[in-house]
């Protein structure tokens, strides 16, 4: 997540891109030019694999049986956690609960970490650059708790606004939760400062990192973070399944999110046992092959120079901002000095809804609406915004067609 | 570029740059509110109906070109309108967008030019705001519609 821009002669875009099938196909007859990776990304043959072998080979469930299947199954699935912990750099293992994904993870954080905590007047610290996956919950909560929200300004280019953040931190301060990158814009968060500065009230942090993971490496001790959520799909890995880090105090002083199985040491009618952690928030049969998928990608992204691929991904940024930002009647919305390869803006003379369309007859699959982030689009006047979002795989001859697309755009609005 | 020309046709980049019957309406006794929510498109309409007869309309909002011109044609072609044959055309055009059926574009007259919409399916949403929040209007139920 460096905003250095030099590129890596060590990187091979186009050996990285025999990896992922996907890629490789015609779309209205033209090659596809994939831009829509903070959506999702697509993913490498290494994590269709690992989840075939899984359906054709292993599947059984897991923590169960003693017979092989099942043996096999539970060992790549913890396999997987033990990946993600090292991922993360996680303490233990026991601090990595799969779940569905990040709106799940930070679900669980509402209702099992904050609901027994908060009282009427306790306050919850969010940015306006939030997706709606970490308003919603707070909103609920809220509700639930007579806990208030409070939400940090962005200032013109799309940066959180370190000094108004300091302000609305106060002794009701119980925890701030905010993205680790922003979707809409890739503005990365001072995530350091915000950490101390909370901390020094005495309040605990839960980050959205959906974003920031596929775009450089995460260390949660490093950060010292209480609570960081992703998801798989935006990192390669395959969708439906996401974790949960956080510290193994936090997590054991804790009441189980959902009831069920796995989730259970003993069962009677008097009362039942919870099981240790991570079980304890993992009830009923998870979603065993995703996770071997998650566990997959993470190995991926270990195979290839990660630190290379960012170093591309931040010279596509550049030169995508030059081709876009030069076109005439463009604005180009998130201009932060930190950002990940995310590229919004907007036309004057076409919707974004309308850019998409023709983007699409050329090929090229791009966002265009509010991204799930209206708080944001409010910030910047506008109902949407076209956004590309660049990935490990992408090139500059892509950056090129997309210009070409963008010119068609104003001969059809002309 | 045949098939964006099918969509884009002149007439919709025409109404979407310039739409007609933009604004408020003052003295308006029907309104409704649309909204596209996975686009964003907003639109809100104001409608004068006298006698069961549409005597004015108008409309504001964002969006997208396909919807802007759709609400524009739409708000010119009911103008003067009985509320039956308001129905008869909206009935009309949503079968141009979604219908099965080989529409019949005589019939249609100028709405004939939205049916490029239908090789777009998700652009369906845009053409069929403005019609579905004028349906709402003159149930005059006051609940905003959406399209999801």
């Amino acid at each position: 997540m460096k905003t250095e821009t030099r590129t890596s002669s060590s990187f091979d875009v186009e050996k990285i891109r025999l990896d992922f099938p996907a890629l490789h196909q015609e779309v209205h007859g033209k090659p596809l030019v994939y831009l829509d990776n903070a959506a999702t990304s697509q993913k490498p043959r290494a994590v269709i694999d690992a989840i075939t072998h899984f359906y054709e080979r292993d599947c059984a469930n897991v923590h169960r049986g003693v017979h092989t299947l099942s043996m096999r199954a539970t060992e790549s699935y913890e396999g997987a956690r033990e990946k993600l912990k090292r991922f993360l750099n996680a303490s233990s293992r026991k601090e990595i609960v799969f779940l569905r994904g990040t709106t799940e993870a930070l679900n669980l954080v509402a209702q099992s970490w904050a609901r027994p905590r908060l009282k009427p007047g306790d306050e919850i610290v969010l940015s306006r650059l939030e997706h709606h996956s970490n308003i919603v919950p707070w909103q609920i909560l809220c509700e639930q708790t007579g806990a208030v929200l409070k939400v940090v300004p962005l200032n013109e280019h799309g940066e959180f606004e370190l000094e108004a953040y300091r302000e609305l931190l106060g002794e009701r301060t119980r925890l701030v939760s905010v993205a680790h990158v922003s979707n809409a814009l890739g503005s990365i968060l001072p995530l350091e400062q915000i950490v101390a500065d909370a901390h020094r009230v005495g309040a605990k942090v839960a980050v959205d990192g959906a974003q920031a993971v596929p775009h450089g490496p995460v260390d949660v001790q490093a950060l010292d973070v209480d609570f960081y959520c992703i998801s798989s799909h935006k990192m390669y890995g395959p969708t439906g399944i996401g974790c949960l880090y956080a510290k193994q105090e936090l997590l054991e002083a804790m009441p189980p999110y959902q009831g069920g199985g796995d989730m259970i040491a003993s069962v009677r009618f008097e009362g039942t046992t919870y099981n240790e952690l991570p079980y304890k928030f993992e009830a009923g049969t998870p979603n065993i092959a995703g996770v071997i998928g998650f566990g997959a990608a993470v190995d991926y992204l270990a195979s290839i120079d990660f630190a290379a691929a960012i170093e591309h991904e931040n010279s596509l940024l550049e030169h995508a901002t030059d081709l876009v930002g030069s076109l005439p009647g463009v604005r180009i919305l998130g201009t932060a000095e930190h950002k990940v390869s995310v590229l919004s803006w907007v036309m004057q003379s076409a919707h974004p809804h309308d850019v998409g369309t023709i983007l699409d007859q050329e090929g090229i699959a791009v966002r265009t609406g509010h991204h799930c982030a209206q708080p944001v689009m409010e910030r910047f006047g506008v109902p949407a915004t076209v956004r590309a979002s660049f990935g490990i795989y992408n090139t500059h001859g892509e950056l090129e067609a997309l210009a070409r697309g963008l010119e068609q755009v104003r001969k059809v609005f002309s | 570029m045949s098939d964006i020309r099918e969509l884009y046709q002149e007439v919709i980049l025409h109404h979407s740059k310039s739409p007609r019957n933009f604004g408020s309406l003052d003295d308006a006794n029907r309104h409704a509110e649309g909204h596209n929510p996975l686009c964003g498109d907003q639109l809100t309409l104001g409608l004068i109906v006298e006698d069961g007869t549409v005597r004015e309309v108008r409309f504001q909002g964002e969006g997208c070109a396909i919807s802007t011109a759709s609400a524009s044609v739409m708000t010119d072609l009911v103008r003067g309108k009985s509320e039956q044959e308001v129905r008869a055309l909206s009935d009309a055009f949503l079968e141009l967008i979604t219908g099965d059926a080989e529409p019949d574009l005589d019939a249609l007259g100028k709405l004939a030019v939205f049916a490029g919409a239908r090789e777009f399916p998700v652009r369906v949403k845009c053409a069929t705001l403005a019609w579905r929040t004028l349906e709402a209007a003159l149930q005059n139920d006051g609940q905003a519609v959406t399209t999801e």
